[in-house]
């Protein structure tokens, strides 16, 4: 976008932009938190020191950027390692038919600089993995706008890694860095702020992600029932058998997406099963969850005016979740989340594992575990442990060199691995940048009692 | 290895850009959406953030109505305004930046204030489907809200006052037949099975590959026998009848747990529900006439179909839930309960055709696809029937809910009177409360709430914090708190044009310094 030069030599002044700011952030009020004081230097705080980080340059990212910048905040970060799609237009209101296949983040950015002069966006195109402690102990606040879980876990576990502790072992205010977090799926969202150290984090309440749905192997091939069995049947089994494109599955290649649907069309009418459509598998295929404006409007506004909070402390902020559903009339319902105590990323204490014999419950076993149950959540662990004072790498699917190395590990028995009871073991999972631990408990000693 | 069709099944280029909404509310919902034109009444960061909402998915179009010019106190509130506007149309400016949202959507404005617009023209208010209104006096919001109701023009009142926003719908009638409710009983008419049903589950015998419906029939059968032709209602019946089904297991079958498990929630459908029953009851369907909406009469023939054909039972609406089973025996149940849908569906349908002729209508009013829509939804219908907003400026105002709702502590009630004595205040004194000495309109705005609750007749009066807030506020439009509201507003008026999802009913009250929210009654 072009920026009007001549426009600048009728910037407005900061003081009359924001006169509407200006009667929060200068006047005292009834309702205002104890340490706010009225005063221009709110502003200004906003204008030139403070520095937020919006996560996700999509449906929320989008509204976020905009919010934050007509909110007076002025250095503002964002960070988004995905290219703009068709399907973005109807909410990512940042961008055009034109800006298709270029980076959201920058795209976004340019927009807001050209709109709104008084504040400056810099874009980073890439994963928020990309960047370490470094990058982001620079901010004040840091906003999430995302649609992935493990994306969340991911930065919730960074900055819970920047909190440092005194010598007394009380938390350092000036490490702490909030994160306020905004979830949307079609006409239902969240807005939360975690202080992290202090208040519930993303780990701290695993359980509000629904697990995702899957099928039994033996319905999709035996058994169909439903157009959604059929089509998990050719995606699961006969792409992997025929693999017609010499290419892993890409959910954004028409060609794939179209191969899917007529080989589960197909399928479909052998079994009698109605309903098959092309938009439903691509919703399969691509896990595709329904989006509209208006409920990103509303979600990224309330993460915005929670940021506003924070910054000026003109009022308390949210304690600590708001959630809202405007399917059948408009509905908002705030609540304090509370932490767990032994959470797994905001606690010290080592989650324990039950195993009920390490005789017969494999190492493969104890990584499903970590998978599937709800409390963990991992995608791909990666597990070292200490043997008599060594260190030892149990499993590691990252590095291929390792993967081959300990793969044979995965059908032995605990037992057969050394591993005792209270045995600590260490994990690196995408869900975190930090190490996890974990504590073996194997529970053969009860005795069953008839 | 196949090769693509030449006929490709793709999603044309429009689907593919609104294919995440396309999912909520469907082909047909976007469809009404794309003929439908709004009217915005006073641009604003409000007014933007609403129109927003329904430009990006794809309205028909929308006209901006306002006379003013674009200040720079503007610019920093709402987005669809740049530097350039100042000294500018602000229906002007902001027509231009929002379409350039949207090439799908037309933008058109009229540089020109209400007031002299509702003098001159007041039909032209009258060509939209719904008009939507910010910061109008409260003359103006009166005489518009007396215009559009008797024209029966949707309209919607948006505030955004500091932290506090308020959203008031005034709709005639307003008829939903897609509610999307949240959970969704089955009705399986498992008591009372249709012939088809009863016959294909008799004739079906237990194995671990049929669906769980077949088991707890069978052990339904079982049960009634053994209690002289009682349906199991209390919890220990159900109990007795769980302990049944579970002592008839031979290995751990998948059909019997769910056929357990699905002992509490499978009984009892297929009857209206109380809200549906006040549909039938309901004058406009025991009165039909020519000029009725065609939503009365399906209603009617729905309900002719129950009592004199169906035993008081609903259309079916045929919709079985995945239960493990064998394909075949799943499909073929499956196939049971669709055909019994369709033939409930296409009764209706010739009742409908029925009734149109006899009121002297042409028969294509009504489609076949109408009538299947409608009988699968039917457990869900919705008619909400609201109530004008000049009414609440009247002296006679009945406020029974307000002054009850004053009374519980917290209540964001006391929000709305203080929106309300702020317009008072800008009607008797001429000026924006706080707008230059908050100190001294404090007490004068105290004294505006004060008279307006004693004219309801109410004794409660305002908190002195929240009349300092207002004043505080000194008329300040903060743009996340507009977001908010305007996000809000705008898949409100989604709903009213897909005719799909309730309402607000009827006035929504957000407070941002809690992040709380409430809806009332007016």
């Amino acid at each position: 976008m072009e920026v009007n030069n001549s426009s600048v030599e009728h910037l407005p002044q900061l003081s009359k932009r924001f006169g509407h700011l200006r009667k929060i952030t200068e006047r005292p009020g009834p309702f205002c938190h104890a340490n706010f004081s009225a005063s221009p230097e709110n502003l200004e705080f906003l204008s030139t020191t403070c520095k937020i980080l919006i996560i996700g340059a999509g449906g929320l990212g989008c509204e976020l950027l905009k919010d934050v910048a007509l909110m007076g905040f002025n250095d503002i970060h964002v960070i988004d390692m995905d290219t703009i799609e068709l399907s973005n237009l109807n909410r990512q209101f940042l961008f055009r038919k034109n800006d298709i296949g270029f980076s959201k983040a920058e795209r976004a950015a340019a927009f807001i600089n050209a709109r709104v002069p008084t504040c400056h966006v810099t874009p980073h195109f890439c994963k928020i993995q990309d960047y370490g402690e470094e990058f982001y102990r620079q901010f004040h606040i840091i906003i999430c706008g995302l649609d992935s879980v493990v994306a969340r876990r991911w930065i919730n576990g960074m900055v819970l890694s920047l909190v440092k502790y005194d010598d007394d072992g009380s938390i350092e205010q000036e490490s702490v860095i909030p994160i306020i977090d905004g979830g949307t799926e079609g006409f239902k969202g969240n807005a939360r702020i975690i202080i992290p150290g202090l208040s519930a984090c993303i780990d701290c309440t695993l359980d509000l992600f629904p697990p995702q749905v899957t099928y039994p192997l033996c319905t999709l091939a035996n058994t169909p029932r439903l157009p959604e069995h059929c089509i998990e049947y050719v995606r699961v089994i006969q792409w992997e058998k025929e693999n017609p494109f010499k290419a892993p599955l890409d959910g954004d290649d028409p060609q794939h997406i179209l191969w899917i649907y007529e080989k589960s069309l197909e399928r479909a009418s052998q079994f009698n099963i109605s309903g098959l459509s092309y938009r439903l598998v691509q919703g399969v295929i691509k896990h595709i969850i329904p989006a509209v404006a208006s409920t990103n409007a509303v979600i990224a506004a309330a993460c915005a005016t929670e940021a506003f909070k924070v910054a000026t402390n003109c009022y308390e902020f949210l304690n600590n979740y708001m959630v809202f559903n405007d399917g059948d009339g408009i509905y908002t319902y705030t609540y304090a989340a509370e932490r767990k105590p032994d959470c797994l990323a905001c606690s010290n204490i080592p989650r324990s594992v039950s195993i009920e014999d390490p005789n017969t419950t494999t190492l493969e076993d104890l990584i499903k575990q970590l998978c599937e149950d709800q409390e963990f959540q991992m995608k791909s662990p990666g597990l070292t442990t200490l043997i008599d004072g060594k260190s030892k790498t149990l499993y590691m699917s990252t590095v291929k060199s390792i993967e081959e190395r300990t793969k044979c590990n995965l059908t032995c028995s605990l037992g057969e691995l050394g591993l005792k009871d209270g045995q600590e073991i260490m994990v690196a999972d995408p869900t975190t940048p930090n190490t996890i631990i974990i504590k073996l408990k194997y529970n053969t000693n009860e005795v069953e009692m008839k | 290895m196949s090769s693509p069709s030449p006929k490709s099944p793709e999603l044309s280029e429009k689907d593919k850009k609104y294919d995440r909404q396309i999912r909520l509310w469907g082909e047909h919902g976007q469809r009404l959406l794309e003929t439908a034109n709004v009217c915005l009444i006073n641009a604003s960061a409000l007014g933007s953030e609403i129109l927003k909402g329904v430009v990006l998915p794809g309205i028909g179009g929308f006209t901006i109505v306002d006379g003013r010019i674009v200040t720079e106190e503007d610019v920093g509130s709402d987005f669809f305004l740049d530097t350039q506007s100042i000294g500018q149309s602000k229906a002007k400016c902001c027509k231009e930046l929002l379409q350039e949202l949207n090439p799908d959507v037309r933008g058109d404005y009229v540089d020109e204030s209400v007031e002299s617009l509702l003098e001159s023209r007041p039909d032209f208010f009258t060509t939209f489907k719904i008009v939507v209104a910010t910061s109008l006096s409260e003359k103006t919001l009166i005489a518009l809200s007396k215009l559009l109701w008797e024209r029966q023009v949707p309209f919607f009142y948006c505030r955004s006052l500091g932290m506090f926003g308020s959203i008031r719908l005034q709709i005639k009638e307003h008829r939903i037949v897609e509610s999307h409710p949240d959970s969704r009983q089955s009705d399986l008419r498992l008591e009372n099975p249709f012939p088809t049903l009863k016959q294909h589950l008799d004739a079906t015998n237990l194995t671990p590959k049929v669906p769980w419906l077949v088991v707890l029939y069978k052990y339904l059968q079982k049960w009634i026998e053994k209690h002289n032709g009682k349906f199991p209602r209390t919890y220990q019946d159900k109990e007795e009848l769980r302990i049944m089904i579970r002592e008839g297991m031979t290995a751990d079958e998948e059909n019997y747990e769910e056929a357990i498990r699905a002992v509490n929630s499978s009984f009892g459908g297929g009857k209206p529900p109380t809200a549906l029953q006040n549909i039938f009851d309901d004058k406009s369907c025991n009165e039909l006439n020519k000029n009725c909406n065609p939503f009365w009469i399906i209603v009617r023939a729905v309900r002719d179909f129950i009592q004199s054909e169906n035993n008081g039972y609903l259309p079916l609406a045929g919709v079985l839930p995945d239960m493990t089973a064998d394909t075949e025996s799943y499909i073929n149940l499956q196939n049971v309960y669709r055909q019994q849908a369709m033939q409930d569906a296409d009764n209706i349908f010739r009742r409908t055709q029925q009734l149109l002729r006899s009121l002297g209508l042409e028969e294509d009013l009504i489609q076949e696809e109408d009538v299947h829509l409608f009988c699968r939804e039917v457990s869900g219908l919705a008619v909400f029937r609201g109530t004008k907003i000049s009414d609440e400026y009247e002296k006679s105002y009945k406020s029974v809910h307000i002054a009850q709702e004053l009374r519980s502590p917290g209540s964001l009630i006391e929000h709305y009177v203080a929106l309300r004595a702020f317009e008072r205040f800008q009607t008797e004194l001429g000026h924006t409360p706080g707008e230059c000495n908050v100190e001294t309109d404090t007490a004068k705005l105290k004294s505006v709430a004060s008279k307006i609750l004693s004219e309801w007749g109410i004794a409660e009066t305002l908190s002195d914090d929240l009349v300092h807030e207002i004043c505080r506020f000194g008329g300040a439009e903060i743009h996340s708190v507009s977001a908010f509201v305007g996000g809000c507003a705008a898949h409100e008026i989604i709903k009213i044009i897909t005719e799909q999802y309730k309402p607000v009913n009827n006035t929504f009250i957000y407070n941002a310094i809690t992040s709380e929210s409430a809806c009332f009654k007016l």
